[in-house]
């Protein structure tokens, strides 16, 4: 009797759930779901940008396109460094506080010295030496990297603080405030009123995205931060200097964040202390939108670009539309969540669970 | 959720059942990995009352079926019956519940917590969610009481010793009305007192009529405690003795190791090059895992085996050559000059590599390419401007790697983790052959490797040699060492005990020179 009972069992198949691969629902095996897998973030901000142009008044302009790539600037160019550093499996909050206080320390050297290089080399030093902190302590000393980058954000809060005396910092020179709002190519229709102009921090944005991206995709550096993130423990007995690359990765990311800081400052004519609240989450957010893995290994420069600007088109298109402030955290935070879990679903149809 | 088959009555979870004897079997049970067939059609069955050896091989399989035993991994035919009841368990909380118990090598418990909370785990004694501090103490010292321990309830698990903490293992296990407990190897770490203590709680499990199941390398023990054993080889049923009586320890090695085995070595002897100046010379060698200072040399192409038991310190003799652990003392010499070798990256460069003992945790990359693992190391005297990749070199290196080492792969931009082990292995060797290799250290190198890759893997290692190349082969695979080496050096408590020629080195020999003394297992009892 067993024997029989035993044949019948067998040709029956596992009921559900006999794998977690099988365990995505049906939908998300199809062709749709293949393709949205291969384009990524990519499909998604390009759909974006159509249904806002269709059902947002003003959105496709060149006006508006010239008010876009001004408001993603800042954010973009700290996410090519988070890229590194998120790749490399670590994590970085002290972007949020380094992008003020490198503005103030340069607001302040430049009307102590009365060079704008001196304040320019000032500011970026300190993004330097913060950096070095971070990464010394992360790579030396082996402290989890969001506790290390969470005390040097307060400390670099303070140190703002101290610097400013709390109050904004006016720059006496003006050539350091036109230096921020250079533009070119500067349109203007028939009437000579305005219509697009590229400026500096713009260009700074875009130089950012290729030299970042090159050095990601197509050099030894970026190459070993992705094995670094893939696998600490292979990466070093393959020969690679883990600490001395965690390090740089750090060190970049201060300076970076220090150059938008200073770039910040020389727009607004002043250095403010209080500046740029939450913008290590924006910048996070943003890489995580682009597909970049939180446990490192998996980034790309294209994704995070494309995570950059569907958060910059949402939060334009809601300002356009004049949508409370209060609700546009809210729709923030649900994008956030979604991509997350769109990221979910896709690591559960690769399998990886064998 | 367990699903059952076969029966309607749902009898798991049922308390009820638990009192009763219940017969534990294996039908038809297969698993299978992709490009990997780590089970196939195991069939047998376990004995209410009775302790069953499972025995094999290093890679038989064994490990894979206590996984589908404890749920932690899906089998991808067959499926288990307990009680003369069909069941696939889809989690190891479905195990649980159907009164199965799997007792690891490294135990599941939390060091932070006191005994008496990891004992119940999971299922805290409480009134209105709050703990009853009386009742948890009051059960745990009755549990414990059964097998005659006497240990503080309030103890941190951390404070134990590993017998200890293998009570209390099995104690929790008990206490979820476990039936059937399988036992992975449980006197590795024991001392010869506390392996005592386990075998008479085996004897009253027995008494009580649970199904044991006991996976050893010990043949000593088997004969002592187990009643019937089965014997895997290579993901397959070989044999079930039930009872084991008559059986003898010539049977269970024959048929552990099959009669085809001496033939996946094929050694052949090396013509004795010239050139007989060492590649590597090590000279009192000091560092963590090492209680003495270690000395010996490799010749150009000669292929060296070291031998040891766990904990040896084989595996950090190769680390403390490779500059992956700090050396305390002694000089690492290459063709005859002598290195400063603080990082892996002064070991590469100076032409010594090393395939890490745990390919997974220390080998490969594995949410990158094939081309990105092989080329990991060997693309920076390959760049640009010290920094720019050539993508025409990476992409024909990485090719011709994979043809001269027969990876089997779709295609070089394959995630690795998607290979089989011997492939992922081949991968390995293929980044250190992009390398100018002198000295090549490689640890456990066909570990968890089916055996048509493990002769492929033989076949690099000779080929590495004819080319003069120093190799190490780091196993604890005695066929395996005696196999493949030309001398054997065998290492015991950290320190190198002795060093043997090919002719010399029998099985005998050599297991007798790595094993503790008496003397020295007394220091450590």
């Amino acid at each position: 009797m067993s024997q029989d009972l035993l044949k019948t069992d067998r040709s029956e198949p596992p009921v559900a759930g006999a794998s977690p691969a099988a365990a995505a629902p049906p939908w998300i095996r199809t062709q749709l779901g293949n393709w949205l897998e291969q384009a990524g973030m990519l499909a998604i901000l390009a759909v974006l940008v159509i249904v806002c142009s269709l059902t947002v008044n003003d959105f496709f302009t060149l006006r508006n396109l010239d008010s876009l790539l001004l408001a993603v600037s800042t954010v973009g160019m700290i996410s090519c460094t988070m890229l590194f550093c998120l790749a490399s499996g670590n994590f970085d909050l002290s972007v949020g506080t380094i992008v003020p206080c490198a503005g103030v320390v340069a607001a302040v050297m430049i009307n102590k010295s009365d060079s704008i290089l001196i304040g320019i080399l000032a500011g970026l030093g300190f993004g330097a030496l913060v950096g070095l902190v971070n990464g010394v302590v992360v790579a030396k000393c082996r402290i989890n990297p969001l506790i290390t980058t969470l005390a040097t954000y307060q400390i670099v809060k303070g140190l703002a603080f101290i610097f400013s005396g709390g109050k904004s910092v006016g720059i006496t020179r003006e050539a350091f405030c036109t230096l921020g709002n250079a533009a070119w190519p500067v349109v203007r229709d028939a009437h000579h009123r305005l219509m697009f102009q590229l400026t500096t921090p713009v260009w700074i944005c875009i130089g950012c995205f290729l030299s970042f991206g090159f050095l990601l995709q197509r050099t030894t550096f970026g190459r070993n931060t992705l094995a670094i993130g893939g696998n600490e423990e292979a990466a070093r007995l393959a020969g690679i200097g883990v600490a001395r690359i965690k390090i740089l990765i750090f060190v970049m990311q201060g300076i970076v964040a220090a150059l938008a800081g200073i770039v910040l400052a020389s727009r607004m004519t002043s250095g403010q202390p209080k500046s740029s609240d939450g913008l290590e989450l924006q910048v996070i957010s943003a890489c995580v939108l682009g597909g970049v893995s939180l446990t490192g290994g998996i980034g790309r420069m294209s994704y995070v670009i494309a995570g950059v600007f569907i958060m910059g088109v949402v939060q334009n298109a809601m300002n356009l539309k004049n949508v409370d402030p209060f609700y546009q955290y809210v729709v923030s935070g649900t994008i956030l969540l979604m991509a997350v879990l769109f990221d979910r679903v896709k690591q559960m149809r690769s399998g990886t669970a064998i | 959720m367990t699903t059952q088959m076969g029966s309607a009555a749902p009898v798991l979870g049922d308390r009820s059942s638990l009192g009763r004897t219940a017969a534990l079997e294996f039908c038809g049970v297969t698993k299978t990995y992709p490009g990997v067939c780590a089970l196939q059609d195991v069939s047998f069955t376990v004995r209410p009352g009775s302790v069953h050896a499972l025995l094999g091989e290093n890679g038989a399989g064994k490990s894979t079926l206590l996984k589908t035993l404890s749920g932690a991994h899906y089998p991808t035919g067959g499926h288990l019956r307990i009680d003369n009841k069909a069941v696939l368990f889809h989690s190891t909380a479905d195990a649980i519940a159907a009164g199965v118990a799997v007792i690891y090598q490294e135990l599941h418990l939390v060091p932070q917590l006191s005994v008496a909370e990891n004992l119940f785990l999971g299922h805290l004694p409480a009134r209105g969610g709050i703990v009853d501090r009386r009742a948890l103490r009051d059960n745990t010292i009755q549990q414990l009481g059964r097998f005659g321990e006497d240990i503080n309830p309030r103890t941190l698990v951390a404070r134990l010793s590993i017998g200890q903490r293998q009570m209390i293992e099995i104690a929790k296990a008990l206490s979820r009305g476990a039936r059937m407990i399988a036992f992975d190897e449980p006197t590795s770490s024991l001392s010869a007192r506390e392996i005592e203590k386990l075998f008479e709680v085996i004897e009253q499990l027995k008494r009580d009529h649970c199904a044991i199941l006991y996976v050893t390398h010990r043949m000593e023990e088997v004969f002592r405690i187990c009643d019937a054993g089965t014997v895997l080889r290579d993901g397959r049923h070989v044999v079930t003795w039930d009872p084991m009586r008559g059986v003898s320890q010539d049977n269970v090695v024959t048929a552990m190791v099959g009669r085809e085995l001496k033939d996946i070595y094929n050694y052949r002897p090396r013509q004795q090059s010239t050139d007989v100046s060492p590649a590597l010379e090590v000279k009192g060698l000091l560092g963590p895992g090492l209680s003495a200072p270690a000395s010996f040399s490799v010749r150009r192409g000669e292929i060296l085996g070291l031998f040891g038991l766990v904990g040896a310190g084989r595996s950090e003799l190769v680390k403390l050559i490779f500059g992956a652990e700090r050396r305390s003392g002694g000089s690492i010499l290459v063709d005859g000059r002598e290195l400063e070798i603080d990082r892996p990256a002064d070991a590469i460069r100076a032409g010594i590599v090393l395939c890490p003992e745990d390919r997974k945790k220390e080998g490969i990359v594995p949410i990158r390419s094939i081309m990105e693992n092989i080329n990991l190391s060997a693309r920076r005297n390959h760049v640009a401007l010290g920094l720019v990749i050539r993508d025409r070199w990476e992409r024909e290196n990485a090719s011709q790697k994979v043809k001269q080492l027969g990876i089997k792969t779709p295609g070089l931009m394959q995630l690795i983790r998607n290979l089989s082990g011997g492939n992922q292995q081949k991968v390995i060797l293929a980044r250190w052959l992009s390398e100018q290799v002198k000295v090549t250290l490689l640890d456990e190198p066909t570990r968890g490797i089916d055996v048509g890759a493990k002769s492929e893997i033989y076949s690099i290692i000779y080929r590495l040699a004819e080319q003069g190349v120093g190799v190490v082969v780091v196993s604890s695979d005695l066929p395996e060492v005696l196999g493949v080496a030309d001398r054997v050096m065998v290492m015991r408590k950290g320190r190198v005990v002795e060093t043997l020629d090919r002719a010399t080195a029998t099985p005998e020999k050599t297991l007798a020179v790595a094993l503790p003394m008496s003397s020295e297992l007394r220091a450590t009892a």
